[in-house]
């Protein structure tokens, strides 16, 4: 098991050094820091004095190195268009996007799954029809739209819920903020959560219901029918372990789509996290962002991989069967 | 004696965009206690259906058209599905054919035991892996009570389809219907698991439907055996008299096809042509096109099973009246 | 008139009318439906110009005055501005058909890019093998686990940094239409890669490469015909796909420049104006998105059932 893991992580570091590689690409060669900082008109001697200050006149892998060893300690540069530590604005970004990005996923699994088994084992029933009619029109809708619409029944027209903005967020720790624990902070996450986690669902929904649909058709199923057992052991018994295991990695590797639909997310209810910020800083080009949430983005995906992998040799027996040889 | 099993005119059938496919055409025989049947044929004639139909397991679209099934007097056919699922594991076992996709790979093995007595036995978890361990050990699985954790992926196929027939009989069924039980086996290991199987049966009176397309295993195995052919019944009678003598053509077929100790010919004895499909099945009886006796009467009507010496052949050449054309 | 090259083309021309494909896709209320009405916002959004009861983009014909028209048939609104009009007094209709040729021709064009790099991708890993493959596919796997949304983004913020302010507006649409056609070449290639590798240990593949067959020729007349199924799928598939990439981007401001609406531009607009009541400006444009995306949807959808062999 070990192995595995110390097999997985050296495997990631080449893929790391390469993002990180285009990430410092990305900030030091593309637009212009000087002119950014400093406005259009500058002096030579002003422009002599801030490249100075920002390291761009050291050789290329002492710029690399540096970059990378500021990333390792949270160190990304400063916004070009805050004038602000780029770590700073992630810390206070992170939370929001983390728990609005929580919330959507306990969500989608909460409904998608039980869903998923019913029209796997009730193909037929009208609701089952109803669901996955549903499920269809879900993967067509942008996500931006679903937020629009929500917004349009229940802030506009119902005025139940906020349109925007975190609500009252209280301080945790040195630096999280949480939405948590205020009835507002609450009711602000709600609509923002629903738009997000619905095009999680409705893809969860679908692969549960396929995957379903594949095991009961299987040989072990027959063999267990064949066997007397009760519907209910073969469902929850049988059907929904085997159903479960390659949902569980897929729904990790979902994370990605969790990720750029946030910043659609994000964009429509103002919610103050990492997805608007991105956004707001590929609109004016602010490259110390960008590029830090790149890297900050692939060391997180290759995280989510690797706990996944670990998950799938976790769950499934067989996979623990390679140095065995009975 | 009232027969274990009865099966009566069965018919089986698949609906289909070009009209409605009969799998089973007026299938009929009788099992007794504690007798091994063997159910012989080709690829398709239907062997594995009449298992499947027996136990109410035929995949959709496939349905019963008509006949009846008898368990011990009782009309098993027409029940409802909670009955029917009590008398599945309880009193009809079922063996499948490959031992790999057979067991659930994700769960361990004395649990697939001990869930299968407890839904049908009164047992505590307890005493339910007791019994699972006894059940390993009688099937041949060195150190049992160890194995009864083991994972499916953890057993050799001989030693799985092992596993599979405790399955089958550790809910002491009277029948247990072995669909090709041998097929995926390594043919060093087939010997060994048709033993097994006959040795455990003999033991406790259960009854037998052996389907197989190896003749040597029922040749070996099996008191009684039918041959079936594009989903009828071509012939039926004890063991012995089928291979020797046998009465209907295609039975005649093939025997003649096996390569024997004894037989010294060049070639083996082919017959020409092949098995009809579905839905190309000849009037009258579906055998006569392939038949080097056959007839008018052949084509016109099919024929039912026919006294013809110590067996009963499905062959108008068998008729009382015996009319050659 | 029957010229000797024209009748095989016509033979199965004809073959392919009557054949299993033809008949499955007559026989489903699901597909025609959709075909329609796919086929409906395609002609009204490519003949857009020409059919078009106004010109949105013409900043001339905008009079404030006619800002803000609701649709027919409530109060205040005409036949003239069947669906209203947004706040400049553009037609929100004719909005919605030039916005839906601009959506196409990006969707269009990004499926042809993905699917030209995802065949020679494809076609190169799996059946060269090697280095190439292993390259390949590593690249391939890190691009698919990043949503196509954020590679177009990136791409498109990289593209826009690294070009001077001058030249932005010019490139703007193939910045887009490649960098959405990037995101999505992954999937095309892994299904082609897939195929190769079949087709690879083919007989007839192998007597080919003794006789001398160059490679090239080997992979096109044999691996491509092969593929042309499930890449239609995955590129009808994506063709939605790219559509919505799109429109998301536009919303997001990313986009093309406002004077080329699309119709996510359009949402983005309209949103500001959902609190003051004018919901037309966001829930027609969002409506014809929707109905495309989702009629594309079920006939990929539909396509795949229908390739697939084993459901026959």
């Amino acid at each position: 098991m070990f192995a595995f893991i110390a097999t997985r992580l050296l495997q990631a570091i080449p893929v790391l050094l390469v993002v990180g590689l285009i990430s410092f690409a990305l900030f030091a060669y593309v637009g212009d820091p000087v002119s950014i900082i400093l406005g259009q008109d500058h002096t030579e001697a002003q422009a002599k004095a801030m490249i100075h200050q920002l390291g761009l006149d050291q050789p290329f892998f002492v710029q690399f190195a540096r970059y990378l060893w500021g990333a390792t300690r949270g160190e990304f540069g400063i916004s070009y268009r805050l004038a602000q530590p780029v770590s700073l604005l992630i810390k206070e970004r992170l939370p929001a996007t983390l728990e609005l990005a929580l919330t959507a996923t306990v969500i989608s699994i909460a409904i998608g799954v039980p869903m998923g088994v019913y029209t796997g084992i009730n193909r037929d029933s009208w609701f089952s029809r109803l669901f996955m009619a549903g499920s269809l029109i879900g993967v067509s809708l942008p996500t931006f739209l679903v937020g629009i619409l929500l917004i349009l029944v229940f802030s506009v027209s119902l005025d139940w819920l906020p349109s925007f903005g975190r609500g009252t967020v209280v301080h945790v720790g040195s630096w999280w903020t949480t939405g948590f624990a205020t009835a507002s902070g609450l009711r602000a996450l709600i609509l923002p959560s629903v738009t997000l986690g619905l095009f999680q669902m409705t893809l969860i929904l679908r692969l549960v219901r396929a995957e379903m649909l594949e095991v009961l058709r299987t040989d072990y199923i027959r063999f267990a029918r064949a066997r007397g057992l009760t519907n209910r052991t073969i469902y929850f018994g049988h059907a929904l372990r085997n159903t479960l295991v390659p949902v569980i990695t897929i729904i990790g590797l979902q994370f990605g789509s969790l990720v750029a639909f946030s910043l659609v997310t994000e964009s429509v209810f103002q919610w103050p996290g990492m997805g608007l910020l991105l956004v707001q800083s590929v609109a004016v080009a602010d490259i110390p962002v960008m590029s830090a949430y790149l890297l900050l983005i692939s060391v997180v995906f290759l995280l989510i991989n690797l706990v996944v992998d670990l998950l799938y040799y976790v769950v499934d027996p067989r996979l623990r069967m390679t140095r065995r040889s009975s | 004696m009232t027969p274990l099993l009865d099966v009566r005119d069965l018919i089986v059938e698949f609906p289909t965009r070009h009209g409605v496919l009969r799998a089973l055409d007026h299938i009929s025989f009788s099992i007794a206690q504690g007798e091994i049947l063997g159910v012989v044929g080709e690829s398709g004639a239907g062997k594995s259906l009449t298992g499947a139909a027996i136990v109410g397991l035929l995949t959709p679209p496939g349905r019963i058209g008509g006949g009846s099934i008898h368990l011990d007097g009782e009309r098993i056919d027409n029940l409802p599905a909670e009955p029917l699922r009590r008398i599945r594991g309880r009193r009809i076992g079922m063996i499948f054919q490959d031992p790999l996709t057979t067991l659930n790979p994700l769960l361990r093995i004395g649990r697939q035991l001990t869930e299968t007595m407890r839904t049908h036995l009164d047992l505590t978890e307890v005493a339910a892996r007791e019994r699972a361990a006894e059940w390993l050990e009688r099937v041949g699985i060195p150190d049992p009570r160890r194995r009864l954790d083991a994972w499916p992926h953890e057993f050799s196929g001989g030693q799985r389809q092992r596993v599979v027939i405790a399955l089958a009989l550790c809910a002491e069924p009277e029948l247990v219907i072995a669909d090709e039980p041998t097929t995926a086996l390594d043919v060093s290991v087939q010997a060994q698991i048709i033993t097994l199987l006959k040795t455990l049966t003999r033991e406790s009176g259960v009854s037998v439907m052996l389907v197989t397309h190896d003749m040597g295993v029922i040749a070996e195995t099996a008191d009684r055996v039918a041959v079936m052919y594009a989903g009828r019944i071509a012939e039926i009678g004890p063991v012995a008299q089928v291979i020797r003598h046998p009465a209907h053509p295609y039975t005649d077929g093939l025997m003649g096809s096996i390569p024997t100790v004894e037989h010294r010919a060049e070639r083996l004895r082919q017959i020409d042509g092949s098995m009809p499909r579905l839905d190309a099945i000849p009037s009258g009886c579906a055998f006569h096109q392939r038949c080097g006796f056959a007839f008018d009467r052949c084509s016109d009507e099919q024929p039912g099973l026919m006294e013809a010496g110590a067996t009963r052949a499905a062959c108008w050449l068998r008729a009382p009246e015996a009319a050659h054309g | 008139m029957n010229s000797p090259a024209l009748n095989p083309i016509a033979a199965s021309l004809r073959d392919f009318l009557h054949g299993d494909l033809v008949h499955n896709f007559r026989t489903s209320p699901v597909a025609v439906v959709s075909a329609v009405v796919a086929l409906i916002l395609i002609l009204g959004g490519m003949l857009a110009p020409w059919i078009a009861p106004h010109d949105p983009t013409d900043l001339a014909s905008l009079s404030l005055l006619d800002s803000f028209k609701p649709p027919w048939p409530s109060e205040g609104s005409d036949w003239f501005n069947p669906l209203g009009t947004d706040s400049q007094g553009r037609d929100v209709l004719s909005a919605i058909m030039y916005g839906t040729r601009v959506s196409l021709i990006v969707g269009f064009w990004s499926v042809i890019i993905s699917v030209l790099l995802g065949i020679l991708a494809g076609l190169t890993a799996g059946y060269l093998g090697g280095m190439a493959d292993t390259i390949l596919m590593r690249v391939a796997d890190v691009q698919l686990t990043f949503p196509a949304i954020l590679t177009a983004l990136m791409i498109n913020g990289i593209v826009a940094a690294a070009l001077p302010r001058s030249m932005r507006e010019d490139v703007q649409l193939p910045v887009i239409i490649v960098s959405i056609g990037i995101s999505l070449w992954p999937g095309i290639a892994r299904t082609v890669r897939g195929s190769a590798l079949v087709e690879r240990n083919k007989e007839y593949v192998l007597a080919a490469r003794v006789i001398g067959v160059p490679a090239w020729r080997i992979m096109l007349s044999h691996v491509l015909p092969n593929v042309i199924g499930p890449v239609s799928v995955l590129a009808t598939l994506g063709l939605g796909g790219a559509i919505l990439t799109e429109a998301t981007l536009s919303f997001l401001g990313v986009g093309l420049s406002p004077s080329r609406p699309t119709l996510g531009t359009l949402i983005r607009y309209g949103n500001d104006f959902l609190f003051s009541g004018q919901w037309w400006v966001v829930i027609f444009p969002g409506l014809a998105l929707v109905l495309m995306v989702l009629s594309i949807n079920l006939l990929g959808d539909w396509l795949r059932d229908a390739l697939n062999p084993r459901l026959r």
